[in-house]
Formats: C-alpha cells, structure tokens, sequence
C-alpha cells in the first residue's frame, strides 16, 4: 500500500510538468516549431517507432518487420556503439585498475600520465578520433571507449587499494599464496568499486554516444536529433531526446539490478 | 626452553620508532608455553599484549630475540597459527560454509573431505541454521562462531585469540566462553589468548599472564589452579580478582599518566 502510494506521489511532478507544457502549447503562447504540443511529440513517436513499411512476407520475418522503424534501429545502432565502446575502455581499464591498484610500482608509474589524461573529456578527442580513424563507427566507438575508460579505471585502482587489510591478513594467517590472495580475496572485496565504476563508465559512455553521433556516423539517436533540427522538426527532436532518456535509464536501472544481485552480500548496497 | 613447550619466546624485543626515539612496545620477553595450555595475555592497552600475539602470528616479526613453534623460529603468518579477530574479519563476499571451506580449499584439500569437516564444524558451533548466510545478516556473537569455525578447520594445533569476545554483551561473551572451554577440552588446542578483562582471564586461562605498560614486559605470570567451570561469585575467584586488579590498576595508572601527559603536550 505504501508503495503504490510512493509511486502515485512519483508521477504528480511529471504530470504537472506534462500539464504545464500543454497549456503553453494549447493557450498559443509558444511558437508550435520552437515548442510542439506534448501530443504532438507522443504522435511524431509513434510514427518515428512505427515500421516505414508494410509488412511484406517476403521482405523477411514478421519480427523483423516490427524492428524495422527508425527509431528502433537507431537504438540499436547506438546501444550497440555504447556497449563496444564500453567493453574496450572498460575492458582495458580493468586490468591495468587491478595491476596499479595492487602494485604501488604500477602505479608509480601509469598514475602521472593518467592523472594528466583524465581531465581531458572524451569531446575534446573527436578531431583527432575523425583524423585517425575517419567516419562511422570506429571513430565514435574509440571517444565512447574513453568516457568509459577513466571511471571504470579510477575505481578499480581506489577498489583495490581500499581491500581492508584484516582480510589479507586473514589469508596470510590461512595460508594463501599471493595469487590466491589476488583472485579470492582483492578481487571480491574490490567488486563493490568496480560496480560503481562501471555504473558511471556505462552513464559516461552513453553521453559521449549521443555526441559522437553528432558527427561521425549518420544512425543512431544522436544522428537522429541533429538531422531534425535541419528540418526544424522540433517534435521529433524532443521524441528523439525522450526515448535517449528512457533507454539510459533502462540501462542504469539493469546495471543496478545486476550489481545488487551479485553484490547481496554487501552491507552498504546503494540504492537506485 | 623446556622440552613440552610448545611457543617458546625467547628475549623477544619489540622497537617502534616515534618522533626519531625508540619506544620499546615489548622488552625482554621469556615466556613458554606448554603443549594444550591455556594461557591468557592481560594488561591495559597499550602494554604490547597484541604486539606480541602478532610476533607470534608472524605478522610482524620481533626487533630482536627469537619465537619458536616446535622448536622451529617463526618467519612469517602459517595456517600452524590459526587467529581469531577482535573485529571477526569473516570475507563478506562468502556464506558461513564458504569461510570455513576457505582455509581448506587453500590446501587443495579434496571437496568431499572439505564439505565433511565443513558439515563437522556447523554442528561443533550450532551454526547448522547459518549455513547459506552472509557475515552481514549475522549477529556478533554468531560471526565470531564463524571465525572460530574458520580457524577450527585448519587444524591449526595453536589458536591465537585477539580479544576475540571484546565487542560482545556480557551474555553472548559467557555463551562463548563455555563453547571455547569445551572445545579447548574435547580438541586440546595451545591457547594465546589476548584480553584486558580480569574475570575473562581467570575464567578461561590455566595461566594467566600480566603485561606491564610501556615498555611491555611480564609483570607477573600467575598459575589458575581454580576447579572447571569455574564459579565467578566463589571466595577463591575473587581473591584472584582482587589480586590481578590491583596489579593490573598499577599499570592503568601509569597508562592514564601517560596520556595526560600527551595531552599536555598537544
């Protein structure tokens, strides 16, 4: 009961916003083309999700069909640009997190150029991204690996050197070898860290998509809400916006399951 | 050393350095300690009763002066030296019966064997109920059952205990007191056993020995010759109490003193 009611509560604000935006529209005290009417955004939605298409056996399956919309295959297209680029900064941000995290010449050693590379944001990189690896994919995949690669490197590195050394103490007293030592006890004690890391590396990957698309590639929501504006379809850029909103927070919200799950035995699980 | 000891300390010194001077946290320590005894370190804090459990865990070794295990010097923590934590230190990431596993899967014990002494050591400790739970879902005095367990399943023929029931209620402490009697009795384990009260020293130790502050050295080592269990409200009890307090109150005031000291100066 208290949380249908905490729910309700959660939509007034939305509700009142979406009220507010219709009277704006509906009252003729906004320009249609610089602010279009919320049902108006809701039906451009529709038609930029629906497929272009009629359904045509013989185009191939009734599944396909259904994901052949825009939109959908501009998700797509982005999701997957998010997710190479997150296992690449990510992928090369945690074993080098690991190694100077545990080791303090490792970190002697990387920590200097780090420290002068992480400030730099991910945009900053796009001339020489297109220089290097010119247009489509891969220029906008190498700037989301590096929005992906400092958080999930920062953690890892604070995950490891954060192990509470009672526990090491504990393995030395148990036995343990120093690889047993890495594998059964740094490693999980670090894995709350390098959660968060990622949580925020995936969060960081998803803004740097949008911009990448901007000027790389031409699919993918970012792509999609900059070719609007050329045709001044305000309706389809803010459709566009909603649904980069949605998909974010679908993901948010599947990493956050996914660590609370594998995180069940710690105490200081955050919430949301 | 005698022929039965077990843990000999010979001359151990143990210097810190704090403000460029040597501050001696353990001096001229000669203590032997027989195979299956039970003997308790006490003293207020500060006297250096954990710095010399820790030399005997191998965790940081003595200035100067030699432990020896079995006649063997001790150079680094083994699983011969089983320790139980004040703080418990179970892994948080593992249930109860993965901690206890933990020590035997390091020696690639076989997996039957590992889930056997496993099975073993939950009925040992009544923690049969507990198996599948996590350190945090579990109460104090549960936990250090756990940790107990842990150590337990190594077959470590020493166990070194750091005020291993200071955070617990008096009624959980007296619970586990009794269990550790028992399975002192029924494993016949050498206990180094560290603590600052009085009434758990003479409630536990064949021997009790008293820690004097700054530097550490034994300022008495007093045998416990009372009957088990022991009846903490007997005559006998309390005259022991009485004693062990008033030389223990000697070096509370020194400590005391010291501080005020340090104060003054800050």
């Amino acid at each position: 009961m208290k949380r249908y009611r905490h729910a309700a509560s959660g939509i007034l604000v939305p509700l009142a916003a979406l009220a507010f935006w219709q009277l704006l529209s509906s009252m003729g005290w906004v320009n249609a083309t610089i602010l279009p009417s919320p049902m108006r955004v809701l039906i451009k939605w529709w038609a930029y999700l629906r497929p272009l298409e009629v359904f045509d056996p013989a185009q191939g399956s009734y599944l396909k069909w259904c994901f052949s919309g825009e939109l959908i295959q501009d998700a797509l297209g982005s999701l997957y640009r998010v997710l190479v680029g997150f296992f690449i900064g990510g992928g090369l941000a945690l074993p080098l997190g690991l190694a100077m995290g545990y080791s303090r010449v490792m970190y002697g050693l990387f920590n200097p150029l780090i420290q002068v590379l992480r400030p730099i944001p991910p945009i900053a990189y796009i001339p020489l991204s297109i220089l290097w690896f010119g247009l489509g994919n891969p220029p906008a995949v190498f700037l989301i690996s590096i929005g992906a690669f400092f958080p999930v490197l920062m953690n890892t590195v604070a995950g490891v050197q954060n192990v509470d050394s009672i526990y090491l103490r504990v393995g030395r007293n148990l036995g343990a070898s120093r690889l047993t030592q890495f594998t059964r006890i740094i490693l999980p004690a670090a894995t709350p860290y390098i959660f968060t890391g990622a949580r925020i590396g995936m969060g960081t990957a998803f803004i740097v998509v949008i911009v990448s698309e901007m000027i790389a590639v031409n699919n993918g929501l970012g792509y999609r809400i900059l070719e609007a504006r050329e045709y001044l379809w305000s309706d389809k850029i803010i459709a566009g916006m909603f649904t980069i909103g949605l998909l974010g927070l679908g993901i948010d919200t599947l990493m956050s399951g996914l660590s609370s799950y594998l995180l069940k035995w710690h105490r200081g699980l955050e919430q949301g | 050393m005698t022929e039965s000891s077990h843990i000999s300390i010979q001359g151990v010194h143990k210097v810190f350095q704090s403000g460029g001077q040597d501050v001696y946290a353990l001096k001229a320590i000669d203590l032997d300690i027989t195979r299956g005894e039970f003997v308790c370190l006490l003293g207020p804090s500060g006297c250096g009763k954990s710095t010399l459990l820790n030399a005997v865990a191998g965790f940081s070794l003595p200035s100067s002066g030699a432990i020896t295990v079995e006649g063997s010097t001790i150079t680094e923590p083994g699983p011969d030296r089983g320790m139980v934590f004040q703080e418990y230190a179970l892994f948080p990431w593992m249930t109860v019966e993965q901690n206890i596993a933990f020590g035997l899967q390091i020696k690639k014990v076989a997996k039957t064997t590992i889930q056997a002494k496993v099975d073993e050591l939950l009925v040992l400790l009544n923690l049969q109920d507990f198996r599948r739970r996590y350190p945090k879902d579990l109460s104090g005095g549960m936990r250090q059952r756990v940790a107990i367990a842990r150590v337990l399943a190594i077959d470590s023929p020493i166990m070194l205990m750091d005020e291993p029931f200071g955070a617990l209620d008096a009624l959980t402490r007296r619970t586990l007191q009794d269990e550790l009697l028992r399975l002192w009795t029924e494993l016949k384990k050498t206990i180094l056993f560290v603590t600052h009260s009085i009434e758990e020293a003479l409630y536990l130790a064949d021997r009790t020995v008293v820690m004097t502050y700054r530097p550490g050295t034994i300022k008495c080592d007093l045998a416990i010759d009372l009957p088990r269990p022991r009846d903490v409200s007997s005559p006998a009890f309390n005259a022991l109490k009485k004693e062990l307090s008033q030389l223990l109150m000697e070096e509370q005031d020194r400590h005391q003193q010291d501080e005020f000291r340090g104060a003054a100066v800050d």
